[in-house]
């Protein structure tokens, strides 16, 4: 049975709140608001109780997988345990109960810490300046490609307009070079998974703004050719980007600035264990070298004798790219992380993710063939092309029948370049029980392909819900619940089982 | 090392598993010449000594849980109940990810579509998105929304718009060759000026309500005359006051923005907070980031995924709408558990008592002598003062009295030093605000003519 809407529990008349009374003159709300427009029809939210309440979201809770619950090998996002002592840091009111508009003096241990965060990332990136403001991964993308379209511009370079990024990018890569205006150039990878550097020869010229690198790259390999990369880059006068997306498999062995990494983006979400959250807020602070410093975005943290100021003096930058300072919340996540582990810890993750992901590459790439030859970082990207082809089990069809094992499946069918791509991305903190018993499962999915596809083609079985219909979910949006009263009204017919939301 | 589980042991066997002798062989392909060896960012400490470290740092900061505060700007302190944190502090919503894969992912996806439902009624408006990053962002994809449908170039933003949102438009709109324009120059934009300024070049036109000084903007008049001209309007709100004042649906703006920060989020010096976004019907393939569905699954039982991704990044990659990747699924939860339990009377029951206790305020503070209301507009639970002295002055002088004051709007615009932003919620108590009241009263009297002389000089653009 399926989970009711909150909508539907609502009973007239219901409260899950309770108010402080009234303690100034009750002036009728329509005097007050003389001259203003009222609401006319209300808005159709639920009466509940709190009990009601909590056990409603409790249900829907226990439908998600979660990184507390299993092993949730989801490629590029880096799915590692999320410390508790991070939650329970950042609840003292000293961080959740401060406002953004307080006197600077009144927030110096908010200041001090964002200074230090700023400090610590430059060290760990080999950057000379950072932002914290990003609220994302992309969000962080957006500032460096608005940086260097800046910097250009500053140079009487505005025809620089194209970025040129590997087709095994993330999609937020060439989605970014749109929001900036810039024009999208694919450099192609070559047969071991590197940019093929023939091409990007000839692709960089006086219309480059910027490459986009992820290193290690989506196929979880480390491009040696990198320094090359950065001189063709250079030398055709662009800049190069990096995409943090996969830095934790590098702490303590090699840094973007000195691969020759002019801005760098790195997800808190990802290496320094903020919580994914089901889907965000993340955190993507930028990295600068000194040459673009003069465009970050304001303000920053600075310290000015004694006392840590906001820091607006910046004539040259792009202005702001969100409201406030950043996701503040995740900053005192990831700088407790990064106090917790220190520059041992960090490197010692970073060793131990490669290693578990080389083991599972080991375990099974006879059965699910690597894309490409090892050693791979920290992640792997293995195929099930084999396997299609000889029981005519897909990719996604694996996937799926990974959760009746009791695991999260992996990234599918990214990056795009690898047929019947799998993309696994252990991370250090599972164990060596935990990754044999994938292998296991994985194994013995490979096995049923063989003796029962059907069970693995319809597979999730043990699932609260089987496979959804995605493309009636397309075609005939439902993308809202409408109370039957309201919707009589307006002539809508009622969801949720009559028709959905025309479009 | 607590998170790291691998025992030397281990390491070893797993090792000889993948047949290499040891971890430095499979970074083989970095070469030496990029070896950087460990970052100088200080050897890792003990659970206890990070916690001593982390409390020692927050107790540097003055918060708003023991100390009364009148600020608000777009960011307000409400009293967040305690079901809420209950509920986004449950791992399996915040140790999830991107509901990818729907089969194991229900909850959050069954929680986006509760929330796109609220957030939907309370706009009304048709659809909602899963949200985004923040009102700033909200407000910049909306002005591209508004650009792609109507393909033409500009964007008017009016002066009463959240400082960091227009910064954040001009932004956005300068990398890609638009122009933004302003919009007014008083405290609230006058309908008769602004339609002039609405032609057949501008894509859409923003206006917020109520606006950054607290002031209610005329919405249908100015919605109006965007739409005389064809171009769309963007309204950007406070949620909770769409329980009293006219949502955009019912003035027939085509994008509702706003922050859902006073929905059950926490202040925490200005973020994570909520991006909101919705649209009138027919705009929503124009929608960024996540939105999902309602469907069938292959028992004909109803679930829900993520759907229309043919707008986003990684389908059409440098095709999409945005590159937004995620939401702020979180703040989103929590927003929607918030909605829940104050429901349809709660937030109005809520709204009315800020109301009436910012209009208390209000009446209190101007019959100071030297305060007097900065506007004639009507507001909501903000509103903008004229001080005697400059409201720097002011806020020291509250502090000093162990009360965080109000917005020195000298903070933002200079020419508005002698102007103070209050905002009043259910946390300001009438014995906060007569405190407030009597502290201001107690200020150091100033010679009138100086004070004077100092208010006329901050009529500065227009304002008086």
């Amino acid at each position: 049975m399926s989970e009711q809407l909150i909508f539907e529990l609502s009973s007239p008349g219901r409260k899950g709140y309770s108010l402080p009374p009234v303690d100034v003159p009750e002036v009728p709300v329509e005097k007050l608001l003389d001259g203003a427009k009222l609401r006319g029809r209300p808005a159709e939210l639920p009466q509940v109780s709190e009990p009601d309440v909590v056990r409603h979201f409790t249900h829907l809770s226990k439908l998600n997988y979660s990184i507390d619950s299993g092993f949730y090998p989801l490629g590029s996002c880096t799915m590692k345990y999320n410390p508790k002592v991070n939650e329970q840091a950042v609840v003292a009111a000293g961080w959740r109960a401060i406002h953004p508009y307080q006197p600077e003096a009144t927030v110096q241990g908010a200041l001090r810490l964002m200074y230090e965060l700023q400090e610590i990332l430059c060290e760990i990136a080999g950057m000379s300046e950072f932002t914290l403001q990003p609220a994302a991964g992309a969000h962080g993308e957006l500032t460096g490609l608005l940086m260097i379209q800046a910097y250009h511009r500053a140079r009487g370079q505005s025809g620089r307009n194209e970025v040129i990024a590997p087709d095994s990018s993330h999609g937020t890569n060439p989605a970014t070079a749109s929001m900036v205006g810039c024009k999208l150039i694919t450099v192609h990878s070559d047969d071991r998974g590197r940019v093929d550097l023939e091409e990007l020869r000839k692709l960089a010229c006086e219309r480059t703004a910027a490459l986009m690198l992820t290193n290690p790259s989506t196929l979880g390999l480390f491009d040696e050719q990198v320094e090359e990369m950065s001189e063709i880059i250079h030398e055709a006068g662009g800049m190069m980007y990096y995409d943090g997306a996969n830095l934790n498999a590098i702490m303590g062995v090699a840094r973007p600035g000195d691969m020759g990494f002019d801005v760098v983006h790195l997800n808190l979400h990802k290496t320094f264990t903020t919580p994914h959250g089901g889907g965000g807020p993340g955190a993507g602070p930028v990295g600068v070298k000194a040459v673009l410093a003069p465009f970050l975005p304001v303000p920053s943290v600075s310290l000015r004798g004694q006392q840590y100021v906001l820091e607006y003096d910046r004539p040259q930058s792009i202005g702001k790219v969100r409201s406030f300072y950043g996701n503040f919340g995740m900053l005192v996540r990831a700088f407790t992380y990064i106090r917790r582990m220190g520059s041992d810890g960090l490197s010692q993750v970073s060793r131990d993710a490669v290693l578990s992901a080389n083991y599972l590459r080991a375990r099974l790439r006879d059965l699910y063939p690597e894309a490409y030859g090892g050693p791979n970082m920290h992640e792997v990207v293995l195929s099930g092309k084999k396997i299609q082809r000889e029981t005519g089990v897909r990719t996604m069809d694996v996937a799926k029948r990974l959760i009746d094992h009791g695991f999260h499946p992996p990234t599918v069918y990214f990056p795009l370049i690898v047929d019947e791509a799998l993309m696994i991305e252990p991370t250090e903190t599972e164990n060596k029980d935990t990754l044999d018993a994938f292998v296991e499962a994985m194994r013995a999915i490979a096995e049923e392909a063989r003796t029962s596809p059907e069970t693995v083609k319809t597979a999730p079985h043990s699932a609260p819900v089987g496979r959804l219909d995605e493309v009636q979910a397309a075609r005939r949006p439902d993308l809202r619940w409408r109370a039957s009263h309201v919707a009589n009204e307006s002539g809508v017919p009622p969801t949720p089982e009559s028709q959905p939301l025309g479009v | 090392m607590s998170y790291l589980p691998h025992t030397p042991e281990e390491r070893t066997e797993m090792l000889d598993v993948i047949g290499v002798a040891s971890v430095d062989e499979l970074f083989a392909n970095v070469p030496e010449s990029l070896r950087s060896g460990e970052p100088n960012i200080g050897k890792g400490m003990s659970e206890l000594e990070v916690v001593r470290l982390l409390d020692g740092l927050q107790a540097q900061n003055l918060d708003l849980e023991h100390r009364p505060s009148f600020l608000g700007g777009g960011a307000y302190q409400h009293y967040v109940p305690s079901a809420v944190p209950a509920i986004t502090g449950r791992s399996e919503f915040y140790t999830s990810y991107t509901p990818y894969q729907p089969e194991v992912s229900q909850g959050t996806l069954q929680v986006i579509y509760e929330f796109q439902t609220m957030i939907a009624e309370l706009m009304g408006l048709d659809i909602s998105n899963a949200s985004l990053y923040d009102m700033a962002t909200a407000v910049a994809e909306a002005c591209t929304i508004a650009i792609n449908e109507t393909r033409r170039s500009r964007v008017l933003v009016a002066a009463g718009v959240h400082p960091d949102s227009r910064q954040v438009v001009a932004t956005y709109m300068r990398a890609q060759g638009f122009e933004c324009v302003d919009l007014g120059e008083d405290w609230t934009i006058d309908v008769e000026r602004a339609g002039q300024l609405i032609d057949e070049s501008i894509a859409g036109v923003v206006v917020q309500s109520p606006n950054f000084w607290g002031a209610i903007e005329p919405m249908q008049e100015l919605c109006e005359a965007a739409h005389r001209s064809g171009a769309l309007f963007i309204a950007a709100v406070n949620p909770l006051s769409l329980a009293l004042l006219a949502p955009p649906g019912e003035y027939g703006a085509d994008i509702g923005v706003g922050c859902g920060q006073p929905l059950g989020i926490s202040l925490s010096y200005g973020g994570p907070y909520l991006g909101l976004i919705a649209v009138r019907e027919g705009l929503e393939r124009r929608l960024p980031g996540r939105i999902a569905g309602a469907t069938q699954d292959s028992r004909g039982r109803k679930g829900y995924v993520l759907t229309l991704q043919a707008r986003e990044q990684h389908i059409r990659r440098e095709k999409a709408t945005s590159n937004i990747c995620t939401n702020h699924q979180l703040m989103a939860l929590a927003a929607t558990v918030y909605l829940s339990l104050l429901g349809k009377e709660g937030l109005r029951e809520l709204a009315a008592l800020c109301l009436r206790r910012a209009h208390y305020a209000a009446e209190m503070v101007t019959g100071l002598d030297g305060f007097g209301i900065a506007f004639e507009a009507p507001f909501f639970n903000e509103f903008t003062v004229k001080t005697p002295v400059p409201a720097a002055e002011i806020n020291r002088h509250l502090l000093n009295a162990g009360i965080i004051g109000g917005l020195d709007l000298g903070q933002i615009d200079e020419r508005l030093d002698h102007f103070l932003t209050l905002a009043v919620t259910e946390m300001n108590d009438r014995e906060q605000i007569d405190d407030l009241v009597e502290t201001l009263r107690s200020l150091e009297p100033v010679e009138a003519s100086v004070a004077e002389a100092d208010l006329q000089g901050a009529g500065a653009g227009g304002r008086s």
